[in-house]
């Protein structure tokens, strides 16, 4: 009876095991397949806002507009139409709000009855306007010409240089800077963490005596139970103003003090996971290498590392995860200007810190919104590559070792 | 063992139990510490009611609004014409409870005392990068700013920057508390906060729209609304969440409420 029960809970442990494994693992799945769905359906839009139109007068030849000539021409940084293309006068930038100064409440109607009749009105007579203003007032009596946009897609998005979601009247969709920037604080970061944290864990698991590391290895584990904000902070008033007096810059907020508080972000989850594996080769291994006459250096690269390179790699891996994906203390100390970066000196842009900031207030289902699931998107591929890479360079170390 | 397991979920329940008035409050981080120091004193009054105050931007706020994931929606600046729209059905009602003035704030070492309103279109757009061009030192100008869901930003858009776009080389800072330790520490660096966050350690400008008459950021200039870049900040919600949300508001326009806009250091409404 007792070995007919025992037979049974072992079936049961073992189908909802399974169960939870699966479970978890579709789950995953869904996430990444919502993310990309999302995403997708930011192409082949134009980018002006749902529900608006740009027109110009129908003598007028220009036709088609990119959204970066869009918005140059409502900075008035293009101030011509002949550089569109069009005929030289000078162009006349025009919004709904404008309407005021052109015709009086009662001519526009409390309820905005006569708006169409005045918009249309106002694009006729005036040949060098360009009118930006909700579609429902470009009916069939309208008098101007609707011009198109060009659409978004997957080469203009990532290489296009300005990043304005919010600009009016086309927002600008363009995350060549938010890329870049990521990469560069992220790399920066890695190549700061990787090292320093190997080198914390072979001196705490092989070189260190049991006092001292009996001490140090509880207050590295208590450095990464520190929430990123504070992190954030430390970066803000303490590193930001020490990178600024020591390179003589304008301003302290760059790439570097991102990576710099990065790479304190990481190094915790480096250490902790690479020395529970340096500390799991057996003693057998180590004595036996010491035996026949290797020195303690010899021993730990020779042997100890290689035995220890997956726990190695999935060190390195989180602490990659954490250092690429870290969204508060970055949003705090590179100040998130979306330029391309030159140096590590710059201020930069990241991708998890725009969407931190901006998702908030996007309108569900809007452009802006799938925007930020494709960066989304992208940063997921980012990751996927970099971990990728780790465990191709790791397992090609794995397999030429054995010899 | 059995009987304390089921304890456990029975507490977890309780926690979703709310007995009373339960208003929501989401938006305007300028809006904030008016919004939680006047539902402290009006929940510490009508021991019944709880207040949630939520910051973010008043970005959030109306986009919370439009989605009906708040009661009231507080904000620093109007809405937007697409906002109207889609906020057409649901009756909103907008009231201002308290102004606010914008003040520019520079470095406390920075010679430059006054600004017009071109030189400022001119410093956040880009097109003026050294403080040489309006007054001051050699040294560039290091723009701090807020992030494009602050109605903050918007407002600077909107009427100092005559709607033009912001510099792509201008810093996001995601709070206004960052925008003040960033300008507090960077000689070149320019920036613009609400009055009740100032403090000792940056140097205000004097502005002028019509490039005569300069006046520094004050309580008195922004009540006489001599103070140029001042704007009303509201609250608004939807015209089925009056009753609910009723006592509260009232509560802030009458004069213990204004009291405390002012202790806070906005400008009352009366």
């Amino acid at each position: 009876m007792g070995k007919r029960l025992t037979k049974f809970t072992e079936r049961v442990i073992e189908s909802t095991l399974m169960v939870s494994g699966t479970f978890t693992s579709v789950i995953v799945l869904l996430i990444i397949l919502f993310l990309f769905s999302e995403g997708a359906g930011l192409f082949n839009q134009t980018p002006m806002e749902k529900g608006y139109v740009v027109a110009v007068n129908t003598a007028n030849p220009v036709s088609t507009l990119s959204p970066a000539e869009f918005k140059n021409v409502y900075d008035a940084k293009i101030k011509t139409w002949k550089s569109l293309g069009g005929t030289g006068d000078s162009i006349k930038v025009f919004r709904v709000d404008d309407i005021a100064g052109y015709y009086t409440e009662e001519q526009i109607g409390s309820n905005f009855e006569h708006l169409g009749a005045c918009i249309s009105e106002l694009v006729a007579k005036t040949p060098n306007i360009i009118a930006f203003f909700p579609r429902e007032y470009a009916d069939k009596d309208f008098k101007g010409k609707v011009i198109s946009l060009k659409k978004i897609t997957i080469g203009s998005f990532i290489s296009d240089r300005e990043w304005f979601p919010t600009a009016q009247p086309v927002a600008q969709f363009g995350v060549l800077s938010l890329i870049l920037g990521t990469l560069w604080v992220s790399l920066a970061a890695i190549l700061f963490a990787l090292p320093l944290g190997l080198a914390t864990a072979i001196y705490l698991a092989e070189i260190a005596d049991s006092r001292v590391r009996n001490i140090l290895k509880p207050l590295i584990e208590l450095l990464a139970g520190i929430p990123s904000v504070v992190y954030g902070f430390f970066g803000l008033i303490v590193i930001v103003p020490l990178i600024k007096n020591i390179f003589h810059l304008d301003v302290g907020e760059t790439a570097l003090a991102g990576s710099i508080v990065l790479g304190i972000m990481a190094l915790p989850t480096i250490i902790t996971v690479s020395e529970d594996a340096l500390r799991n080769t057996p003693r057998a291994m180590k004595e036996a290498s010491l035996a026949l006459g290797a020195t303690k250096w010899q021993t730990i690269y020779k042997v100890s590392i290689p035995y220890s390179a997956s726990g190695i790699t999935a060190g390195a891996i989180l602490g990659i995860g954490r250092a690429i994906g870290e969204t508060m203390a970055v949003l705090m100390c590179t100040g998130n200007s979306a330029i391309i970066p030159h140096s590590l000196l710059q201020p930069v842009r990241t991708i998890p810190a725009t969407i931190a900031a901006e998702l908030g207030e996007a309108a569900q289902g809007g452009l802006h919104y799938k925007a930020l699931f494709a960066l989304g998107c992208i940063l997921f591929i980012i990751t996927f590559v970099i971990n990728l890479t780790v465990e191709f360079i790791s397992s090609k170390r794995r397999g030429g070792s054995h010899q | 063992m059995k009987k304390s397991f089921l304890l456990l979920p029975a507490l977890f329940l309780l926690a979703f139990v709310n007995p009373g008035n339960d208003i929501t409050i989401k938006g305007s981080d300028t809006v904030l510490p008016l919004s939680q120091k006047e539902a402290e004193v009006f929940m510490k009054k009508n021991t019944g009611s709880n207040i949630t105050v939520v910051g973010g931007g008043s970005g959030v706020g109306i986009t919370a609004l439009i989605d009906g994931n708040t009661d009231i929606c507080m904000s620093s600046r109007d809405l937007k014409m697409e906002e109207k729209l889609k906020l057409k059905e649901k009756n909103i009602v907008q009231k201002t409870i308290a102004f606010d003035a914008l003040a520019i704030i520079v470095h406390p070492s920075n010679k430059v005392d006054k600004i017009t309103r071109e030189q400022l279109e001119g410093i956040f757009t880009g097109s003026i990068t050294n403080w040489k061009e309006v007054g001051g030192a050699d040294l560039k100008i290091v723009v701090y700013s807020r992030e494009s869901s602050s109605g903050t930003y918007e407002f600077m858009k909107e009427h100092v920057m005559a709607k033009k776009n912001y510099a792509s080389t201008v810093l996001s800072m995601p709070a206004t508390g960052a925008i003040v330790q960033s300008v507090e520490q960077t000689a070149g660096a320019i920036g613009y906060v609400g009055l009740a966050y100032l403090d000792k350690k940056v140097k205000t400008l004097s502005v002028s729209f019509d490039g005569k008459t300069f006046v520094k950021p004050s309580m008195a200039a922004a009540k006489d609304k001599t103070y140029p870049v001042s704007r009303p900040l509201f609250y608004i919600y939807a015209g089925a969440s009056e009753a609910k949300v009723k006592s509260f508001v009232d509560y802030i326009l009458s004069t213990d409420g204004q009291k405390v806009v002012q202790e806070v250091g906005y400008v009352p409404v009366k």
